[in-house]
């Protein structure tokens, strides 16, 4: 069967559907500039599980299970599903946790980035432009031998193990568990934890989603990566796509609202937009995807995807827990001294992993 | 025997990395090995992409891809 997302009429197509559905979320009730942010959805399920007390900033956002189990499943039907694991975990959770503090700098994740510049927060274009940068320099290691070694195939049964994790996170939602009246779950009551779409509606575009991106290979990270290291479009098309949909839904809505003060959940402190996204984006390029790529690889039954994800989770912890992370008045305490750690931390990783040329 | 590149396991873009050094050393003819549909369709992608002629076939898990030149 010839796989028609993996086209580049497949790939446009999916960054159409996943632009429009995400300003869509938004217009249902999701955050601004936010229908869709893996970063900061992944962030809010850390803090609904009590791995960090920022009370604006907790919900089970069913959108991250749903992005998994929808790849889960297609990959079963187009078998695809193939456990796999053992390539550097370690690095891969440090490199999860150092590209959610780059991310929570900025506040976002590569998807968020687009979503904003489709709003018209012009803060997201130091991001992006950070991104670039950080991705450049992962393309840098690899043209020089970078590598986290090889993966090997497991058994079939290896690859549930995440997907019903993420299956737990949405029954725990439903029924709204709570271990007390002052134990988690926790669910924001103002901010933008507060803010979200009907739960089955989230859940179907989150299935969704996740089915076409695991078809089409959807990466943001890649598609930039792709460019710099092989002059190859294929990817971007699609966030080309995604980000022409969702700039014309938004105008539709009327969601575009210009500028670079007072953005919803974004701050103007340039420096550390462009430093945080530098760092994230050198994470994703040594980790070999974006955080929507590595919960879509989780499905398929990449362990050391699904350890990348948790290692994002915790990383949400300790960016709220250690003041690392950005409000709309700026920068954490100490969240820059994190951005310097984290870029010195993947230098290193991406001197010091490296296989010999020929 | 033509020259072999071992993909197998490698995680995204390594395999196109190294079939990029392959196009670029000049080698006439050679194969790489991928365990993966993705990986399968970066490498053909990028081979095609530099004008070379890709046949497949897959042994077990195995696809190999062998690249001649145009």
């Amino acid at each position: 069967m010839k796989n028609f997302f993996s086209s580049r009429w497949g790939i446009i197509v999916t960054g159409a559907v996943i632009g429009s559905i995400a300003v869509t979320l938004q217009q249902l009730g999701n955050p601004a500039n936010m229908g869709i942010c893996v970063a900061c959805f992944e962030r809010d399920i850390a803090g609904a599980l009590g791995f960090h007390r920022a009370d604006v900033v907790q919900y089970i956002r069913p959108e991250i299970p749903a992005f998994v189990l929808g790849s889960f499943i297609i990959s079963l039907f187009t078998k695809e599903y193939q456990p796999r694991a053992g390539s550097s975990t370690i690095i891969r959770f440090f490199l999860g946790v150092f590209a959610m503090i780059g991310a929570l700098v900025f506040l976002g994740c590569p998807w968020r980035a687009l979503l904003r510049l489709s709003g018209g927060d012009w803060n997201a274009l130091t991001g992006i432009a950070g991104l670039i940068t950080g991705i450049s320099a992962g393309v840098l290691f690899l043209k020089n031998g970078f590598s986290l070694g090889r993966n090997y195939k497991l058994k079939k049964g290896a690859g549930w193990i995440f997907p019903a994790f993420m299956v737990a996170l949405l029954v725990m939602l439903l029924f709204k568990f709570r271990v007390s009246d002052t134990g988690p779950l926790f669910f924001s009551a103002k901010g933008p934890g507060s803010q979200y779409t009907p739960v089955l509606i989230s859940l179907a575009a989150g299935l969704i989603i996740g089915a076409i991106a695991q078809r089409s290979r959807f990466c943001t990270m890649g598609s930039l990566r792709d460019i710099i290291l092989a002059r190859d479009f294929h990817l971007a098309s699609g966030i080309l796509a995604m980000v022409v949909f969702a700039t014309a839904l938004n105008l539709v809505y009327g969601q575009f609202n210009p500028g670079f003060d007072g953005q919803p959940v974004a701050h103007t402190a340039h420096l550390w937009n462009f430093a945080g996204m530098a760092l994230s984006g050198l994470s994703f390029a040594l980790a070999g995807g974006c955080p929507g790529r590595q919960l879509i690889l989780s499905g398929e039954g990449d362990s050391d995807s699904a350890v990348f994800v948790v290692g994002m989770i915790v990383g949400a912890g300790v960016s709220h827990n250690f003041l690392l992370a950005s409000s709309s008045a700026g920068p954490g305490a100490f969240g820059p001294a994190a951005v310097i750690i984290g870029i010195v931390f993947c230098l290193i990783i991406g001197i010091t992993m490296r296989e010999k040329v020929n | 025997m033509a020259e072999r590149i071992d993909a197998r396991g490698l995680s995204c873009p390594q395999p196109v990395v190294l079939t990029q050094k392959a196009i670029k050393s000049g080698l006439p003819e050679f194969e790489v090995l991928v365990d993966s549909e993705v990986s399968r369709e970066n490498v053909t992608r990028c081979l095609e992409n530099n004008k070379m002629i890709v046949e497949t076939s897959s042994e077990g898990d195995t696809y190999v891809i062998v690249a001649k030149k145009n």
